[in-house]
């Protein structure tokens, strides 16, 4: 049986946004071990001072790049090949879809242009009253919404094939990536309105004064969901993709996987509060419930590690592995994009318990704002993300090139390289925090640090410098496989994990949009609206801005 | 159609059950500690005017510092700010050994945050809110208190010291 083909022009404009991606991740990963060698008392900022004015800067650089330019742009164009290829059809406007990328394009370099002059030194998740200049703020606004567009045609295509086919289920991984898209336009409600309300017309000068308060719940509306936004096409690929390339599996239960996804769209967004436990002015009655459905997020990921790891224990007995456990070792490990996949999930593992942690209400009084949180978010989106779309590019970039994976076993060392790094980052950042050592902060040089910290903080430089090498690793492995002067013999096979169980005997409720859509929007005004529409009744606009960097 | 219904293999459902049973845990035990050792998170506590909070003369926050309330029981009112320069005012407290602390915090200028090492005071300092939690110094020592959310380019350097004499 052959497999649907894209065509040249499908190929070459998901083949862009990876571009996009990499370069992004280049640029960005060039300053993550900068931080971490700070930390360890080689602090390398002094000499790139006539570029880079200070540790912020590049913090600002590292977090916008890496958390947020290099996930968005992947995650838009592996969406769009999952349309795709899971609907067997072209966009139905791909004009549309080119309009939502440029604007993408557009918004990181408008947004670039301050954060390198130094205008917008305020870190990812730009608190005001910190201002930066107006155009960090357009820049970031295109970014969203030229997701959106291309969301939008998304939907077009879905809403074209569905006319087509009437009765069928939709394709996992389409369906997947419907409700990635779906959850995204939800969330980034939040940040849009908080851009738009407050943070763009007073950057302009329009308005005096922020409310810093509301602005900080607007945005943790978006910033859960976006970690979900980061996860769900990695989960995509583990249930649908992983599998098969392991050794010839299938999806364990196709309906469960299904239940996930929309699971993740009703209880991703409405727990913001989990990320303002210690703020002044949210009731604890509030953040106690967000707490409550935190914990019901987590349900949803634990349905994927039992579906994932059955289908994977199916390949690796398919494989003529037996035992508890030694089926592992079957498994197809000397495939980079299986490798890079399988160490993401295992160290997704501890990022789920850390997440647990920091979900706790009040167990968050310890651990807020401490290095425990990056620690945490190097494991998930730095780790189960990031390593996991490194994966899916060793198969997905000469899929859509032509072009052989250069040196197949370079990109395996890249991954476990990745994989120890992140390992010694991680645990020492994770026990920095709860011995008390702060977020963003330049600890080498901070006049509070008591001497039991230093071994951790040496062993912070070291996971960052193997890092850097395996970041290196694998922006090599990409540039000679584009560059490769040898093309495969036939159209890579793009690995689909069936389900063991035909999708068409799945209840028809798990292929039913509105009542999952109606039921994330009730829940999202049930536990959000109460206290929104306070806040802003009592919306303070006192808070000029500062430009402390 | 009697065909389509929901394949949940047995292994799965215990799956699902151990899940829900541990989640259900956790949620108790963070809510025991809650409700039932009273451990709590900040409360909404009052909303100040960032522009005159540290100027108005009606704001404790104007003349910043500690005041014993009653015997070992003390109200410290704290104001954080990047300008002039990073800092607590007052950066220094010294209390005698079982004082109690409430502790009110608010920013001048851009948002800060406040934690106090090897207690469970941490929370965030906004403009135009009042950060409010109450400890009890037992053990006598020295106790850090540092800003943790990022507020400009001194924010490493921004910390104060709260000293328990026996």
């Amino acid at each position: 049986m052959t497999q649907y083909q894209l065509s040249t022009g499908e190929k070459k404009f998901i083949g862009w946004h990876l571009l996009a991606a990499i370069l992004a991740f280049a640029v960005g990963s060039f300053f993550g071990p900068l931080q971490a060698f700070e930390h360890a008392g080689w602090d390398l900022y002094p000499y790139l001072k006539p570029l880079i004015k200070s540790y912020y800067q590049g913090l600002t650089i590292h977090g916008v790049l890496n958390a947020l330019v290099w996930t968005t742009f992947f995650i838009m164009g592996f969406l769009t090949f999952n349309v795709i290829f899971g609907l067997k059809r072209p966009l139905k406007n791909m004009t549309l879809n080119k309009v939502g990328f440029w604007m993408m394009v557009v918004g990181v370099l408008t947004a670039a242009v301050p954060i390198l002059a130094n205008e917008a030194t305020v870190l990812f998740t730009f608190y005001p009253p910190l201002k930066a200049n107006p155009f960090f703020y357009i820049g970031l606004t295109l970014v969203v919404v030229g997701s959106w567009v291309e969301g939008w045609g998304f939907f077009m295509t879905y809403a074209a094939w569905r006319k087509e086919h009437p009765n069928e289920r939709t394709p996992f991984i389409a369906f997947g990536s419907l409700v990635t898209t779906l959850l995204w336009q939800i969330c980034t409600l939040g940040v849009a309105v908080e851009i738009l309300t407050m943070l763009l017309p007073w950057s302009l000068g329009l308005i005096e004064g922020v409310d810093p308060q509301l602005a900080r719940t607007y945005f943790w509306f978006t910033g859960h969901p976006l970690v979900y936004f980061w996860l769900l096409p990695a989960y995509i690929s583990w249930y649908a993709m992983l599998p098969k390339q392991a050794g010839g599996g299938k999806m364990f239960s196709d309906s469960l996987a299904r239940l996930a996804f929309w699971l993740f769209l009703v209880l991703s967004t409405p727990l913001g509060f989990h990320h303002q436990y210690v703020d002044p002015g949210v009731p604890p009655v509030w953040k106690f419930i967000h707490a409550m459905l935190t914990f019901s997020v987590f349900f949803p990921s634990l349905m994927t590690a039992f579906t994932v790891i059955a289908s994977l224990e199916y390949a690796g007995r398919k494989q003529g592995g037996t035992g508890t456990l030694r089926w592992i070792g079957k498994l197809n490990w000397s495939n980079p994009s299986v490798a890079a996949q399988l160490l993401a999930g295992i160290l997704f593992f501890f990022g789920g318990i850390g997440g647990l942690a920091n979900a706790s209400y009040n167990v968050n009084l310890v651990l807020h704002n401490t290095a425990f949180v990056p620690g945490h978010f190097h494991l998930t989106v730095a780790t189960a993300v990031t390593l996991s779309f490194m994966g899916i590019s060793y198969w997905l970039v000469p899929y859509l090139t032509g072009k052989k994976l250069w040196q197949p076993k370079w990109a395996t060392i890249q991954a476990w390289v990745w994989f120890i790094g992140m390992i010694i980052f991680s645990n020492s950042m994770h026990v920095l925090g709860l011995l008390g050592a702060p977020r963003r902060v330049p600890l080498g040089l901070a006049p509070y640090i008591p001497a039991e910290w230093n071994s951790r903080l040496f062993q912070v430089g070291v996971g960052g410098a193997i890092l850097f090498v395996s970041g290196v690793l694998y922006l090599v492995v990409m540039y000679k496989t584009a560059t490769n002067k040898q093309t495969v013999e036939s159209e890579v096979e793009v690995p689909i994990a069936e389900a063991m169980q035909d999708p068409a005997l799945s209840p028809v409720w798990l292929d039913r949009w509105s009542p999952w859509v109606y039921g994330a929007l009730a829940l999202i005004v049930i536990v959000y609206g109460p206290q929104l529409f306070d806040m802003i009744k009592n919306i303070a606009l006192t808070s000029p801005g500062f430009r402390v960097w | 159609m009697s065909t389509q219904s929901m394949h949940i293999d047995a292994y799965e459902r215990n799956w699902m059950i151990f899940g829900i049973v541990m989640l259900a845990l956790f949620a108790a035990a963070v809510s025991v500690a809650a409700f039932g050792m009273g451990i709590q998170v900040p409360a909404p506590e009052q909303r100040v005017d960032p522009r005159t909070v540290a100027t108005d003369p009606n704001s404790p926050w104007s003349n910043p510092g500690l005041r014993e309330i009653a015997p070992g029981k003390y109200d410290a009112y704290i104001l954080a700010r990047a300008i002039p320069k990073w800092e607590y005012l007052p950066n220094e407290m010294t209390v005698p050994a079982g004082s109690t602390v409430s502790f009110y915090v608010t920013s001048a200028d851009v948002q800060h945050g406040f934690k106090i090492q090897d207690t469970n005071a941490n929370f965030m300092v906004l403009p135009g809110q009042v950060s409010k939690l109450t400890i009890t110094f037992d053990k006598p020592g020295t106790y850090n208190f540092i800003c943790t959310e990022y507020c400009g380019s001194g924010h490493g350097v921004m910390y104060g010291a709260i000293i328990v004499t026996p």
